[in-house]
């Protein structure tokens, strides 16, 4: 049984406990609060052509540039419905604040550190690359996002490359 | 213990130190110039002030060695003892160890543990050598304590009257150093810093109220924001400047460096440094500042090898090194260039294998091997060291590079030299930029990179051709070769794309090369601040950075030479031919547009773009016959065809038949054109022409390789001399028939100059080295001589010598061609020749011919300006 003192260090990171939340399909994430800079409703977006799949595009927050990564093509699920707007959830991050878009964002929740546990083994390898552990909720689960990871995105190998075929 | 007086401390030391920079190159000047007093006395003065300051601050030590460091120095100034090489080293010793001792001041507060003493008796054993009564007589009439009240009080010393006075007292010299800082303060970097980031803000702020403005017709808005961008303008341009530095104050050091490496080691090095004016921001320059000493010693201790090699190897006894700073496309481009011995790419490829960083059967080229000399494994290993003759720290150098995004390069060719080039962006700064639109999206390119925009309508689309795929379009009579930034990028065309009404070609530099990019918009310029990409992006090729328009959204700003590489038009198998070795020296490895073709049984032919001045397609059945020659009628006149095939194969039997419509490169001169039958263009590279295997076949001046693949280069003047119309035999213009002689080494170079001068209807005579080109002076008669700067074995300056010492041959004009345009300016300053050119540059080869021509008299053109090619070419906006 992990215990909480095993979660802040599994995790790297001090917690105290509050998890700003979002939902995304059927599953319910948490972010370290401290990690989270602000909760944002749709931002216009520039595109960024031969960005990584899972760059959205780039957001003009108050004259700071933040990289948006779509949530839904990071952990390989379905796209979101059609006309369902994304909303900003803007995190700190070791290299600079990064805005991941998410379905609905939900309470800031204080949890039982107690109740936390690692993620199981068989959760397939794309979600389970970013879950950190999970936290057994009365009514539900929380799955604490490993939020370096989440944005450990690199541009595919193709940067200086040979030359590109016509394109489609 | 010192004064607690902390400011007055970190004055001292902050002038201490640019005081012992210049003291530094001070010194390698004494060295050349070993009398001149002027010098002296500044040195003396230099360490006069930092002796007289210690004394007052209590720094014992560093007072002690100063002080015997100056009593030699005095001697020196008053001409009581010789300035000789060891004295300089013993001198440059102490200021080194004053360097010590300041660091030490500095991090702790202290002198350090080190007293020196060997240096110190050794700085005595010296003074006493000569005179040993002067030994104690510098010691100076006023005392240090008295210095800096004295100071105070007497501001007003103009820096004149200070250098003027004869006797060297501290008071003097401090009051100068005061009188400058009355116009001058220190500001500390972070403020700087900070103030720049604010201006960046403020720019947004400024263009955002600017695009609001628009909207709105309030005139009472629109003044008040039209002066609001007026004054932020001007504050950028102001703040901006008081980060810039010119890249010369970290190259100060660097001859002293040099200096005490070559003659540690025995060597001979010449330093070149060019641009040193280049102004780069303050925090770069801080970042490279270590980078570019240890590529400078590396090529030192490394690269330049020592005298008896280099003249064994038939080189200078004297290695050159050259710095060269420049902008280019909003970077600021750092070359070190040595003309060593190079690094052997072979036992770098061993090494690396040795060391499991890739398998014996991979296929790496020599480019992407000698990259491996950047591994941080491979740098500290002696045996490559030795071996290679490179790699001590460059890992260090390259990520600290990187860490500013900046690039590192390294070329080399085997007993030529080697080439390390650091390309820094310029990324904290506010930069001009053209606002493109592409694929819906916005853009923004850096206008440094910007030649020139074209817009083509109607008729004048038909410029733009298609040669399998890859687009060129024909500007001033040469192709530009285009790339689409929708399929650069990947994006959709918004428009109908092609038959839109009009297209815009955007031509760019970049890498010294020029590449046209078609866009679907063009909207205005803009200053922009150029903010970086996140990490996630930032592996991106593509784009440079990003900045936040008017409206407040985000556009990201093309990296030039990132799409250019990407697109193919700046190829990157050039870069191949680049590290490979060759013949020829470095420089003449610059890019050469050629066209690929296919003709007989030949896959792979090949010719300087340079030289063709159209590409035609033309059905069978407007070929005609005159003359026992195919002709076409083009443009009003009678162009004759010649196919290609049959000129280099005539004996083969199954030749395939010409295809309809023929494709038909065509050569033109003035008022003469012949046009070539090929069975297909295939392609146009951009490569470094080196030639692998010179060719005994007629026709093919040799082979190479272009992009990846072997191709033949044509032997243009062969063909011509071949074609039935007879070229040369053509009536040509008067005074075109001079007849030139080309000295140059290499048979493959001579070939392509000789192809540009047949088409331009001169006779032309041949020689590879001196003692042939002094055997064809005398077995005919020579107009013009055309010598390559590097004419084997001592260069075209022999040859010029040779020529000017014999009265019959005085007055022939001699052209010399360089193989960079830094080699055509240093030739043009040497004023040896008549007139300097670079290599491959045909039509200013032709001008400068027809210069000469005429004014050698005789057969005067009739216009003036005849070998001037006319422009057969349409330029897209005439049609």
């Amino acid at each position: 049984m992990a215990t909480p003192a095993l979660q802040a260090s599994s995790g790297g990171e001090q917690t105290n406990g509050q998890y700003a939340t979002f939902q995304l399909a059927d599953l319910f994430f948490g972010v370290n609060v401290l990690k989270v800079q602000e909760v944002l409703c749709f931002q216009h977006m520039t595109r960024v052509p031969r960005a990584p799949a899972e760059v959205e595009g780039l957001i003009n927050l108050r004259g700071q540039m933040v990289t948006a990564i779509d949530m839904r093509r990071r952990l390989d699920m379905p796209p979101r419905p059609a006309g369902d707007l994304p909303l900003n959830m803007v995190i700190r991050t070791d290299g600079g604040a990064v805005s991941l878009l998410v379905d609905e964002i939900g309470d800031v929740l204080d949890v039982d550190l107690a109740t936390w546990e690692r993620p199981p083994e068989n959760l397939d390898l794309a979600t389970r690359d970013f879950i950190s552990g999970i936290y057994k909720l009365n009514d539900r689960l929380l799955l604490v996002l490993d939020t370096e990871r989440t944005v450990d995105v690199a541009p595919a190998p193709r940067t200086r490359g040979p030359r590109t075929g016509p394109q489609p | 213990m010192p004064l607690q007086d902390e400011d007055v401390i970190r004055e001292f030391l902050v002038e201490s130190h640019e005081n012992l920079a210049r003291l530094d190159q001070e010194f390698v000047e004494l060295e050349k110039h070993p009398k001149d007093a002027a010098l002296l006395s500044s040195i003396f003065r230099t360490i006069h002030t930092i002796k007289g300051c210690c004394g007052f601050l209590g720094y014992s030590r560093l007072e002690r060695i100063t002080h015997e460091a100056e009593s030699i120095l005095s001697e020196m100034r008053d001409g009581h003892r010789d300035f000789t090489p060891v004295l300089a080293s013993l001198i440059l010793e102490t200021v080194d160890a004053v360097r010590t001792l300041l660091g030490w001041i500095e991090s702790t507060g202290e002198e350090g543990q080190d007293n020196f003493e060997d240096l110190t008796d050794r700085l005595k054993a010296v003074a006493r050598q000569k005179a040993g009564a002067l030994v104690a007589e510098p010691q100076l009439p006023v005392a240090p304590s008295e210095l800096l009240p004295e100071v105070t009080q007497q501001p007003a010393v103009t820096e004149q009257a200070v250098t003027q006075q004869k006797e060297e007292s501290p008071v003097a010299e401090t009051a100068k150093g005061s009188a400058a800082a009355d116009a001058n303060i220190r500001v500390g970097v972070e403020l700087l810093d900070k103030l720049m980031d604010l201006v960046g803000e403020l720019v947004l702020t400024r263009n955002q109220i600017l695009q609001f403005n628009t909207d709105r017709e309030d005139p009472e808005l629109n003044a008040t924001s039209q002066r609001l961008n007026l004054i932020t303008s001007e504050l950028q341009e102001g703040v901006m400047k008081t980060r810039m530095q010119p890249i010369g104050t970290i190259w100060n050091k660097l001859p002293r460096v040099v200096r005490d490496i070559s003659v540690g080691l025995g060597k001979q090095i010449r330093l070149q440094l060019q641009g040193a004016e280049t102004e780069l921001d303050r925090t770069i320059i801080e970042s490279i500042k270590d980078p570019l000493v240890h590529l400078v010693r590396n090529a030192c201790d490394h690269g330049i090898e020592r005298p008896e090699v280099r003249v064994r190897n038939g080189k200078a006894a004297a290695g050159t090194l050259t710095l060269r700073a420049y902008h280019e496309g909003g970077q600021v481009i750092i070359e070190i260039r040595d003309d060593g011995g190079g690094i052997d790419v072979e036992s770098v490829r061993r090494k690396a294998i040795e060391k499991g960083l890739f398998r014996a059967t991979d296929s790496y080229t020599d480019k992407e091997v000698l990259n491996y000399i950047f591994h941080p494994g491979f740098s500290t290993a002696e045996t490559i060291t030795n071996v290679s003759g490179r790699g001590v720290g460059m890992d260090v150098v390259k990520s600290n590079v990187e860490k500013i995004g900046g690039i590192v390069d390294v070329s080399s060719r085997p007993g030529e030299g080697t080439t390390v080039k650091l390309r820094i962006p310029l990324t904290l700064a506010i930069i001009p930029g053209l606002v493109i639109t592409s694929g819906g999206e916005r853009f923004v390119i850096p206008q440094v990179s910007l030649l020139e925009l074209i817009r083509l309508e109607g008729e004048a689309k038909k410029h733009v051709n298609n040669i399998r795929g890859t687009l060129v379009y024909r500007r001033r009579g040469r192709l530009l070769a285009l790339a689409n930034l929708n399929q650069v990028l990947g994006l959709t065309d918004a428009a109908t794309g092609a038959d839109s009404d009009a297209i815009s070609i955007i031509v760019l530099q970049a890498e010294g090369r020029q590449f046209g990019l078609i866009v679907e918009g063009i909207n205005d310029t803009q200053e922009i601040v150029v903010k970086p990409l996140s990490k996630q992006l930032k592996g991106l090729a593509e784009y440079a950075g990003a900045t936040i328009m008017g409206d407040g959204k985000v556009a990201l700003i093309l990296d030039v030479a990132g799409i250019g590489e990407l697109s193919g038009v700046l190829g990157e198998a050039a870069e191949f031919a680049t590290a490979d070795a060759g013949k020829k020296p470095e420089e003449e490895a610059e890019q050469q547009r050629l066209l690929l073709f296919r003709a007989g049984s030949f896959e792979r032919l090949s010719v300087l773009l340079s030289l063709v001045s159209r590409l035609e397609e033309f059905p069978l059945s407007s070929i005609e016959s005159a003359g026992g020659c195919p002709v076409v009628q083009y443009r009003d006149r009678i162009l004759p065809l010649v196919a290609l095939g049959a000129i280099l194969e005539p004996d083969k039997q199954d030749r395939r038949p010409l295809a309809d419509p023929s494709q038909v490169v065509v050569f033109t001169d003035t008022d003469r054109s012949v046009g070539l039958i090929v069975d297909q263009i295939l392609d146009i590279a951009e490569e470094a022409v080196t030639v692998r295997q010179t060719s005994q076949r007629p026709g093919l001046l040799g082979s190479g390789v272009v992009g990846g693949q072997v191709a033949d280069f044509l032997d243009l003047s062969y063909v011509l001399r071949a074609t039935p119309a007879n070229w040369s035999q053509a009536q040509p213009k008067a005074g075109m028939r001079r007849r030139i002689l080309i000295a140059e080494g290499s048979a493959f170079s001579r070939g392509l100059l000789r192809g540009g001068l047949d088409i331009a209807g001169y006779r032309v005579s041949e020689a590879a080295n001196l003692g042939e080109a002094m055997r064809e002076l005398e077995s005919r008669t020579i107009d013009i001589v055309v010598t390559a700067a590097s004419l084997p074995p001592e260069g075209g300056s022999a040859l010029q010598t040779a020529m000017r010492g014999r009265p019959e041959w005085k007055g022939i004009p001699i052209l010399a061609l360089g193989d960079s345009d830094a080699e055509v300016k240093a030739l043009s300053a040497a004023h040896l020749f008549e007139d300097c050119q670079t290599k491959f540059d045909r039509e200013a080869m032709l001008t400068s011919l027809t210069r000469l021509s005429a004014a050698l008299g005789g057969e005067v053109l009739s216009n003036g300006s005849l070998a001037l090619p006319e422009p057969v070419l349409v330029s897209g906006r005439e049609a």
